[in-house]
């Protein structure tokens, strides 16, 4: 049980040296997301008084668009010189690697909200009218659930053809009753009409239900060649 | 099946038996039958397309065999993987990271105490553990050298390697075969597949000769039939 | 068997017929909706057949997963039967009778529940290993086909109905639409990947799929209860005879869907086979090896006939 927890640090670390290394990859993603935030921005008009009843949805389909991006080129890494193959031929567990690549893509699709979250603010002039501490649980909750399933359709896409396409294509449908939940949660916060407490009920129930699954059938993913 | 601890150098540890592997259409492995000895040396050859890779492959575990068994060391090649190494003709390591950092994390995944085994694996493969220069920048001498230190890392009881001289200048691949040979006399089962088998003359114990995915001959010497040594075989890029 | 299948298509042609003659002229006129509720008859026992057929998918996926290994299939066996007896026994106990939504009867959730594990050890028994897997490509096929008229006809009769094409909020639709997309993205899989692990890969989507379906239901429902919406295909009792009609007409379209079904299954086992053959040569063929006077004649080779 310990060498599982420290072959999933071991390989979280790796990876986050590696993406620090690799600052280009990074900071073009960064870019992208602002941009995603800049397009919104000029399509959906911040002045407008319904402005705070769609931002939740448009922050959260930014987030969306940001992490395809990033949970694709994470695996990516693996498929030069073949190194996924050490990995396999290896004893270590096929969950480290899921849990740790998860994890590593949890930081970084959070960094990218991090930033794209304040500019939304900026831009739309947003004001919480409900508790705004419920959007901790709603964004932690929620990237999970955008990564999780993430991570795990990512690895599976390795292996088809059309491989950046497959990822949405199979991450989307499954992620829908996620996105209806956060999107509906943000928006109760901001908007202070409802309360969201359903809805991360619903969030965590969602994360507990996949990160199951993903840890139990991902074995089968690695294996496929 | 002998009990691996307890066998004599020169009982067999790898069996395999009727192994078939296609990929669709493509047939890669006709029904492969052999048995490999503890201790011994083994050259794998044959022409582009022989199955050679498929071959290793399948025993490292990469690779599921359509029909057929595989046993090594009494075990399926899954939960033998402890005392395999493997090497590929791609080097299997992180361009991005030193040869250092590399082998402390794949160190990570045996299990096994750290920081000196992955410098003694650096050192006896001839390199500088010092070496802060990112993978990626070295020579492919020095790289096929690296990836040979990440398969030897855990001190495996069973090496395969496919195509560990290939674009590797003479001198590091001396150097390569030495260090081979030495742990072929320290007791370890060693497979390779080359290309190269010239090199191998009078350090390998067998030489394994494949064709259209099967094992048609094992000789003693680099000479069979037509082929006489340091001849390539046809066809080799 | 073959020759039972001209038999059955006549068969089901003349349900069918029957059946749309039910629906157009004998079922009643709705008060409220006029004519134009006879849609119903083509929207519901799709839904339903499309519903039948994506469960019967995720069972087989369910059993090709779990069937890999004797100790997985053990557990997954006893798990199923302990699903069917809680699930036998709970709608009788009183606190989760009051749980049931109004129209529910206790007695049909256990029944549903005894059939659930019935079907499960039914396909397990007719269908080993590579069935499943035909099995359950040939369901999901058929029941996007199926799940795709629900999605049309749904708009078809909300827009003259209640103005609208579509309600976010309408729980069954929004889910249909969801398990549509779910299972177009299976066939997606299936198509592009290469590995030789497909049919292990779209076992494991169909597993996220189905576990999918009751989140998503919950979400729109309680997204519903916040923001109250038109709901479409209402709900509430049904008057008798239009039932009848809608039973006639499930029977129907569950008939043809059992054709087409058969038919598909029976194709996807040809093209196996087909393949297993062209396989089973290619591992014998090679210049030398086998030649005229080898023992194996096998289908496709020029000398058998």
């Amino acid at each position: 049980m310990r060498s599982f927890w420290s072959i999933a640090l071991a390989t979280l670390t790796k990876d986050i040296r590696l993406e620090w290394r690799s600052k280009d990859a990074l900071n073009a993603m960064l870019f992208f997301s602002l941009l995603v935030v800049v397009i919104f921005v000029f399509s959906f008009d911040p002045l407008a008084e319904e402005s705070r009843h769609i931002v939740g949805g448009l922050v959260w389909v930014a987030f969306l668009f940001a992490a395809v991006v990033a949970l694709n080129q994470t695996w990516a890494r693996e498929l030069r010189n073949q190194v996924l193959d050490a990995y396999r031929v290896s004893p270590a567990p096929a969950n480290a690697l899921f849990l740790a690549k998860a994890i590593g893509n949890f930081i970084l699709v959070s960094l990218l909200e991090a930033l794209m979250a304040p500019l939304f603010v900026i831009f739309y002039n947003l004001r919480v009218l409900g508790p705004a501490w419920q959007l901790i649980p709603v964004a932690l909750l929620g990237t999970w659930a955008l990564v999780v399933n993430g991570t795990f359709f990512a690895a599976m896409s390795l292996r088809t053809r059309s491989r950046e396409l497959m990822l949405p294509l199979l991450l989307f449908p499954v992620s829908i009753p996620a996105v209806i939940s956060m999107v509906a949660a943000t928006t109760s916060i901001l908007t202070g009409d409802d309360p969201a407490h359903f809805y991360i009920v619903l969030l965590l129930t969602y994360d507990v239900v996949f990160t199951t699954a993903c840890l139990a059938l991902f074995e089968t993913v690695l294996q496929a060649e | 099946m002998t009990n691996p601890l307890t066998a004599p150098r020169g009982a067999p540890i790898i069996a395999v038996s009727n192994l078939v592997k296609q990929f669709g259409r493509f047939t890669a492995l006709r029904g492969v039958n052999a048995e490999f000895d503890a201790g011994k040396f083994y050259v794998i050859l044959g022409d582009n397309g022989a199955g050679k890779t498929t071959l290793l492959r399948a025993l490292a575990g990469l690779t599921d065999p359509s029909r057929g068994e595989i046993s090594i060391l009494g075990k399926k090649p899954h939960e033998a993987s402890r005392d395999l190494g493997y090497m590929a003709h791609p080097s299997l390591l992180y361009d991005e990271m030193s040869g250092m950092e590399n082998l402390l994390y794949f160190d990570k995944l045996y299990d096994i105490a750290g920081n000196s085994r992955c410098e003694q694996a650096i050192q006896a493969v001839g390199l500088d553990a010092e070496l802060s220069r990112p993978v990626g920048k070295y020579s492919q001498g020095m790289r096929q050298r690296m990836s040979l230190a990440r398969a030897i890392l855990h001190d495996p009881k069973i090496l395969f390697l496919d195509e560990p001289f290939s674009n590797v200048d003479l001198h590091s691949a001396r150097e390569m075969v030495g260090l081979l040979k030495g742990m072929r006399d320290a007791g370890k089962t060693i497979l390779v597949v080359t290309h190269q088998a010239a090199l191998l003359e009078g350090t390998a114990d067998e030489f394994v000769w494949m064709q259209a995915g099967q094992i048609v001959d094992r000789t003693n010497h680099l000479a069979r039939g037509h082929l006489a040594p340091g001849d390539a075989p046809a066809g080799e890029s | 068997m073959k020759r039972a299948f001209p038999i059955l298509a006549v068969l089901t042609a003349l349900l069918l017929v029957y059946a749309f003659y039910q629906a157009l002229w004998v079922a009643p006129t709705d008060a409220l909706q006029g004519d134009v509720y006879r849609i119903i008859y083509y929207h519901v026992p799709s839904a339903w057949t499309a519903f039948l057929l994506f469960f019967i998918n995720f069972i087989a996926s369910v059993q090709y997963l779990a069937n890999a290994r004797p100790s997985t299939a053990r557990a997954a066996r006893w798990i199923v039967i302990a699903i069917g007896i809680i699930g036998f026994v709970a709608p009788f106990i009183p606190q989760v009778k009051q749980q049931l939504p109004t129209g529910m009867y206790p007695s049909s959730v256990a029944t549903t529940f005894l059939i659930i594990t019935g079907l499960y050890f039914v396909i397990g028994k007719y269908f080993v290993d590579q069935d499943l897997d035909v099995l359950a490509v040939t369901m999901a096929e058929v029941g996007v086909v199926f799940c795709s008229i629900v999605l049309v006809t749904g708009p078809i009769w909300a827009r003259p109905v209640w103005g609208i094409w579509w309600a976010p909020g309408d729980i069954r639709l929004t889910s249909t639409l969801v398990l549509w997309l779910i299972y177009v993205s299976y066939l997606v899989l299936r198509r592009f990947s290469d590995s030789a692990q497909t049919q292990k890969l779209a076992a494991v989507l169909a597993v996220f799929g189905a576990l999918d379906v009751p989140l998503v239901y919950f979400s729109i429902w309680f997204f519903r209860t916040q923001h109250p919406q038109p709901v479409i295909g209402g709900g509430g009792s049904m008057d008798p005879r239009m039932l009848h009609v809608l039973l006639i007409s499930w029977m129907a379209f569950l008939c043809f869907a059992f054709l087409v079904c058969w038919s598909r299954y029976r194709l996807e086992k040809l093209r196996r086979e087909v393949e297993e053959a062209e396989a089973l040569e290619s591992l014998l063929e090679p210049a030398g090896l086998a030649g005229p006077s080898s023992a194996v004649k096998t289908p496709l080779s020029r000398g058998s006939k």
